[in-house]
Order: C-alpha cells, then sequence, then structure tokens
C-alpha cells in the first residue's frame, strides 16, 4: 500500500515538473481534492507589493480549479502588520488567510498561537500536491516556517536576499574592479566618490529601524551572531563595534542627508546614476531595469554583498502565508496557501523580478530560469545569494524596538558619534525591554 | 425674595420638570460618556495593566508610570516636543503680528494679497510635508539651491540632528503665520483711531505707536493665537511623521510620535496608555501656564488703568 503509493507520488512528481508550468487543473493536481471545498468563501489580508497582485491577478485559476472564492486586500505594509496583529488578537479575525512578515513578526505570531498548525494538512493527500514537500523549501524558509517544536506554521511564499548591485559605468570610468570584501569596497568606494560631479561610491539605508537591515549584513559578516544560548542579544559586541565603524566608514562615501534614506531615496540616488555601490534586496530590480523609472538601464552589475573578515553572507529576510487559528476554513485555506507557493505562482513570481520562491524547485529548474526577464546576471546573484543566505534580524518578539532604538544608535554614529558608546547605549535601553517580553511567556 | 419663590415652587413642579426634561439631556449624556468619559477612564484603566497584544494582561499597578522617568526615549521626547512647541508658537506669533501690521496699512491689491498669504494654511498637512521633503532634499532641494545663490554652504535641514526640529519648525511656521495674521488683523480692525491722532499730535514715532498703543491692545488676541497655536504644536503629528518619523535617529521624535510607535508599533499598550496620561498631564499644564499668564496680563492692566 505504502509502496504503491510513493511509486504514485514518483510518477506524479516526474509529470509535475513537465505539466506544472502549463495550464492549472491539468491531471498533475489532480491528486488532492481541489474541488471537496467548493463554494467556500475565504478572505484574505495580502501586504501591498508584487506577492500580493501575483495573487490578485491570477486567482481566477484558483477559483477555477477548486470553486473556492476569494476576497482578497492589499494594504501597505506597515498599516498591514498594525491590522493583522489586532485582529488576531482580538480573536476574530475577518480573515482566514493572512500574510506575514517574518523578519517582524515570526516570533510574535507564534507566542500568541495566532496561526494554524499546517503539519498535519501537509500529511494528508488529500490536501497536498504530491510535489510540495518541506525538503523543497530552502533552510531559510524552514526555520522561519517552524516553531521550535517542528510545527509547520505558515508556509514559505517569498524570500529577500540582500545583494550588491553596481553601476557598471561608473567603474569602467574609473577602472576600478568590483570589491571582493570590505577593505576593497571602502577603497573602491573612496575612488568613486566625486562630490563636485554629484558621484557617490556608496548609497543604503540610513534612516532608523530601516537601517538595520543593511547594518545586520555588515554584523553577519564580521561574524556576529544576534542571539546567545540564552536568548541574550549580542548585538553590542565587539562584531558590533566592527561592523559600525565598517558601516560609518562606508556611509562617508554616501550622499549627504543619507541619514534620512530608506531603500526608496536609496533607490533614487542609484537609479538616477548618482551612487555607484547600493547594497539592498533583490526585489528592486524591476524598478532598476524600468526604463520609465530609472537611468541606469542595463548599466547595472548584480553580484554577492562583498565579503568579512569572518566571512561572507547575505542578509534574509522573508515573508510567507499562514492561516489564522480562528479561521472556520482551514482546509479551504490551506489549498489557497498551497496554491500561492505552488511552483507555478512561484515561476511567475521569479520570472518578473517580484519576489524570489522559497522552493528549490522552482528557482533550480532551467525552464522557469529561461523565462526570467531581468538580467542573468540578477539570477544569478539571487542563486548565489542563497547559498549564502542568514537571517538578517534576531527572532525575537521587540524586533521593532530593536530595530528603532539600535537603529537610532546606529544613524547616530552618521553624523560622528561614537559606534561602541552608540550601541552600548542603545543596549541599556533595549535590554529591559528583550527582557520583559521574554518574562511576559 | 426671588430664591424664596423658586424654593416655594419645589415639590410636584421640580419633579415634572426634571422628569419632562431628563430625557432630551439623555442623548448628549451618552455620547459624552460613550466618546470622552468611557475611553479616558479605560486609558487609565489599561495604564496600570502590563498590557501588550498577543499576551494576557496582567495589573501592575503604577510600574508603567515608574518606567518612564528611566526611558531615555521619553526623557528626550518629551524635550523635543517642548522645543518643537516653543518655537512653533513664538515664530509664527511674532511673524504673524509683523504680517498683520503690515496688511493693516493700506496699499494697492491688499485684498489680494492677503489672500495669497494666507494660502499654506488651506493646505492639507501631509500633502505639505511631502512637499517639503523635497525642498529639503540636501542634493535637489530647492533651499540649497537657493543658499548656493547667495554663497552659503549647503545645509542638511532635516537630515541632520542639530537642525532638523528648527527645519521643521519652519514647515508649521510658513503653514501657520498666516493663522495667526488673521487674528491680529482682526485686533487692529478693533482698535480705535483716537490714541494714534494723539500719539502722533504728541510726534510719537511709528516704533512708539506700535510698542506702546497697538502690542497692548492686540494682547487679548496674542494670547489667543498663542493658545491655539500651542494645542496645535503639541499635538503636532503629521508633519513630523511625513517628512522625518521622528529621525534622523529619534532627533525629531515628540511624545506624539514615540507613543504612536509604542502603542501601535511595539503594542505595548499598556506603557502607551500611560504615556498618553502623562501627555494629557502636560497639556493641561502648558494650557494653565498660558492662563495663568493671560490673568497676570489682565492684572497689570487693571494696575496700570488705575
Amino acid at each position: 500500500m505504502s509502496n504503491r503509493e510513493i511509486s504514485r507520488r514518483k510518477l506524479l512528481k516526474a509529470s509535475a515538473a513537465a505539466g506544472v508550468l502549463g495550464l492549472v487543473g491539468l491531471p498533475a493536481f489532480a491528486e488532492p481534492q481541489w474541488r471537496k471545498y467548493a463554494g467556500t468563501k475565504l478572505e484574505v489580508l495580502l501586504i501591498k507589493g508584487p506577492r500580493g497582485d501575483n495573487l490578485q491577478k491570477n486567482i481566477k485559476e484558483f477559483t477555477d480549479l477548486t470553486g473556492i472564492l476569494v476576497e482578497s486586500e492589499q494594504v501597505p505594509e506597515q498599516q498591514q502588520r498594525q491590522k493583522a496583529v489586532i485582529e488576531l488578537s482580538s480573536g476574530k479575525p475577518s480573515f482566514d488567510v493572512v500574510h506575514l512578515s517574518y523578519h517582524v513578526q515570526k516570533r510574535q505570531f507564534e507566542r500568541a498561537g495566532w496561526l494554524a498548525d499546517l503539519s498535519g494538512f501537509m500529511k494528508d493527500p488529500n490536501l497536498t500536491a504530491p510535489d510540495l514537500v518541506e525538503s523543497d523549501f530552502s533552510a531559510a524558509g524552514l526555520s522561519y516556517a517552524k516553531n521550535d517544536k517542528g510545527q509547520l506554521l505558515s508556509l514559505p511564499w517569498s524570500v529577500d536576499y540582500f545583494i550588491l548591485y553596481y553601476n557598471k559605468e561608473i567603474f569602467q570610468k574609473k577602472g576600478v574592479a568590483i570589491p571582493k570584501n570590505f577593505d576593497e569596497m571602502i577603497a573602491t568606494a573612496d575612488k568613486l566618490t566625486d562630490p563636485a560631479s554629484g558621484t557617490f561610491g556608496f548609497v543604503g539605508r540610513g534612516l532608523r529601524n530601516a537601517n538595520m537591515t543593511l547594518w545586520s549584513n555588515f554584523y553577519l559578516n564580521y561574524g556576529g551572531e544576534f542571539l546567545d544560548a540564552k536568548g541574550n542579544i549580542l548585538t553590542d559586541g565587539p562584531e558590533a563595534v566592527e561592523a559600525t565603524k565598517m558601516y560609518q566608514r562606508l556611509m562617508k562615501d554616501a550622499p549627504p542627508g543619507v541619514a534620512g534614506f530608506n531603500w526608496m531615496e536609496s533607490m533614487a540616488a542609484f537609479t538616477q546614476g548618482r551612487a555607484a555601490m547600493w547594497i539592498d534586496g533583490v526585489g528592486w530590480a524591476p524598478p532598476v531595469e524600468d526604463p520609465a523609472a530609472s537611468r541606469v538601464v542595463g548599466k547595472v552589475g548584480y553580484t554577492m554583498v562583498p565579503a568579512g573578515p569572518k566571512g561572507r553572507f547575505s542578509a534574509t529576510y522573508g515573508d510567507g502565508i499562514g492561516i489564522a487559528q480562528a479561521s472556520k476554513n482551514k482546509e479551504a485555506a490551506f489549498l489557497l496557501c498551497q496554491w500561492a507557493v505552488s511552483k507555478q505562482q512561484g515561476a511567475r513570481l521569479l520570472q518578473s523580478g517580484g519576489g524570489v520562491p522559497f522552493r528549490n524547485s522552482v528557482l533550480n529548474d532551467p525552464e522557469v530560469r529561461k523565462g526570467v526577464k531581468l538580467p542573468q546576471e540578477w539570477l544569478q546573484s539571487v542563486i548565489d545569494a542563497s547559498k549564502i543566505s542568514k537571517l538578517g534580524l534576531p527572532v525575537i518578539i521587540p524586533v521593532a524596538e530593536f530595530r528603532d532604538i539600535v537603529g537610532a544608535g546606529v544613524t547616530a554614529t552618521l553624523s560622528g558619534a561614537d559606534p561602541a558608546v552608540e550601541l552600548k547605549k542603545a543596549h541599556e535601553q533595549f535590554r529591559p525591554i528583550l527582557e520583559r517580553s521574554e518574562k511576559a511567556s | 425674595m426671588c430664591e424664596q419663590s423658586i424654593e416655594a415652587d419645589t415639590g410636584f413642579k421640580q419633579k415634572y420638570w426634571l422628569r419632562s426634561y431628563w430625557p432630551f439631556v439623555i442623548p448628549a449624556l451618552v455620547v459624552v460618556l460613550g466618546v470622552i468619559i468611557f475611553p479616558w477612564l479605560f486609558t487609565i484603566w489599561m495604564s496600570l495593566n502590563e498590557w501588550k497584544v498577543g499576551s494576557p494582561t496582567v495589573f501592575v499597578g503604577l510600574a508603567n508610570y515608574l518606567r518612564l522617568p528611566n526611558d531615555p526615549r521619553f526623557i528626550e521626547a518629551t524635550w523635543h516636543t517642548i522645543a518643537y512647541t516653543f518655537l512653533s508658537v513664538l515664530l509664527p506669533l511674532v511673524l504673524g503680528t509683523f504680517a498683520a501690521v503690515v496688511f493693516h496699512q493700506k496699499f494697492p491689491l491688499r485684498g489680494f494679497l492677503r489672500g495669497l498669504f494666507i494660502m499654506p494654511m488651506m493646505a492639507t498637512p501631509v500633502a505639505i510635508a511631502l512637499v517639503w521633503t523635497m525642498i529639503f532634499n540636501p542634493q535637489l532641494g530647492v533651499l540649497n539651491y537657493l543658499l548656493s545663490l547667495v554663497g552659503l554652504p549647503a545645509q542638511l535641514w532635516v537630515f541632520h540632528p542639530g537642525t532638523v526640529i528648527p527645519s521643521l519648525v519652519m514647515v508649521e511656521t510658513w503653514q501657520w503665520t498666516p493663522l495667526v495674521m488673521l487674528i491680529v488683523l482682526g485686533g487692529l480692525a478693533a482698535i480705535p483711531a483716537e490714541p494714534y491722532e494723539s500719539a502722533r499730535i504728541d510726534g510719537a514715532s511709528f516704533w512708539q505707536m506700535f510698542r506702546y498703543i497697538t502690542l497692548p491692545l492686540i494682547t487679548p488676541f496674542l494670547f489667543i493665537a498663542a493658545m491655539i497655536r500651542m494645542i496645535d504644536a503639541v499635538k503636532s503629528f503629521d508633519i513630523i511623521f511625513a517628512i522625518t518619523q521622528g529621525g534622523p535617529g529619534t532627533a525629531s521624535e515628540t511624545i506624539n510620535l514615540y507613543l504612536y510607535s509604542v502603542a501601535f508599533v511595539y503594542y505595548d499598550i499598556g506603557y502607551g496608555s500611560a504615556i498618553a496620561l502623562v501627555f494629557f498631564v502636560l497639556i493641561v499644564v502648558l494650557a494653565a501656564i498660558l492662563l495663568y499668564l493671560r490673568q497676570r496680563m489682565h492684572w497689570s492692566e487693571a494696575g496700570a488703568n488705575a
């Protein structure tokens, strides 16, 4: 019995590779009882962005496949997080399915028990397509989606790796090579900075809170870890001081006012050709390569973040899709989550540059890769980054406080404050907050 | 006499009066209880609990309040609020009075120019904030271009901790000076012409007339303007949030912004409520100071008259 099932799965897997990119609803997908919950109505709360767009644009296919009606709403990130938390804590959320930002909400959602355990659904062949197996998700994705008891509380949807964007034209003009490590990076940035002509060697997030995503990539490359075995925060140690010095030093080559830059301002400086290098998430490639929004189309190179003295990592963030514990339509909702992270939807997401699926079977599929409209160099940087990926923020409840408080200290170093002093001050403030949140459980 | 007759009428008549009028009071009472008194009491209750979204609430007494003096961000935010409020009351008041004196004179196209001058007041704060963000941009903004025309070095404006509050106050001032001007113009229009005539006969200069006649007579109006400005400035949120989000770092984080972060980003409702209450007390104190000053001014006026 079990033997037969395995062989059938293998068969289906083989056919899935060929058939999945075609139309949904072909026999490759036939094993789960897609139509069992026909007529159910689901409410979905999405974060505004390419993932939400990709779901909404193709949702008719899901309804055709399953007969499940989906009402979805896209809300800007900050407000979506507030809305989700307030509604979930009320115990009667207006949605069945929720899109969550792992790097901010993972721990909070786990502690509060807001998400349904999907482990059982994953084992049920009536609910789960044979090609959807845990091992297909990347390690970072699984560590985000599972709690410490090993329950799968959401399906990893899209990952964001930090990479180095660089302006090939500026590099060629000055005849410098792509930096491979931090020392080279500083030397290169110095060489490429020319305030008189309005060109700067580097740009990146300087704004409090937002800057922590960039800072942590330096921190990781200096060998930093966020928490020790007892859950104490370590981001004021020697690695952190070194990382902050690096950050401070590199930002000297950034345009004036960088202390107020989020990704948007950084991207503007880069797409206007005023900055030679920029470190940020892989997801900004579509606007960078859009002739209507960018002056550097076709001149942009993509590569891994240069190595630090203790390693070369790509700070990783990501989002997932989960089901509210309070939902009455968990099975139908699971079918939707599954469809959202399916190979076909993942391929579409990757090919449009709107996100990078956590599933290896999508990323490694040559057919999918061929369909990517962005430069192959970008795709290569994504694949390279996936191999050196490391979570970019501590997995704690008060992530927002961490980013605000330590981020404010890091921003202060941009106007000349001493890294060690600022980090110490910030952690004196942050430690009690962390302790309080850990104690509360 | 009068009182006696009313007392005589008590009994049936007063009971009837009460009974028949109470139903009309109830709607207002319900609204006041529902949207003012209840939220107020509930805020106090929340501030006495460790109340975090996603975890159970625990009664902790005054612990949230005891956290406040040890919270450097709160202390800093309080000073930012006071500095921001002080500057954005003072500057519009001075400039608004000046503008009112100018627009009180008769010159061609006065009505049109007055209309033009009050335009900033009509715009939405968030829209204004977005426009000013571009104006402040150190590389592309028009302010640094203007500075470069007169040979001054480029400034970082809202992107440097040292200049961020004055820069934000500049936006407030630009937007709200017209309001002060309108109030003071009203005051100026109410001043009779005779004191000026006799002053002129005595050979008073323009400045003397302003200092000893105009200013004392428009002071009550200035107090009203100051009160309105103060309340607006203390609760200012949109301009700061849209331009700097409290940054760089926490250099422009006022109590309002910090309160927002604590309650709606960190979801620490209990602590947020405690901050809200302290903030409320601060507003009451500031208003009381202004009222006290006004009172004192009345006395000194009375003294001068006597």
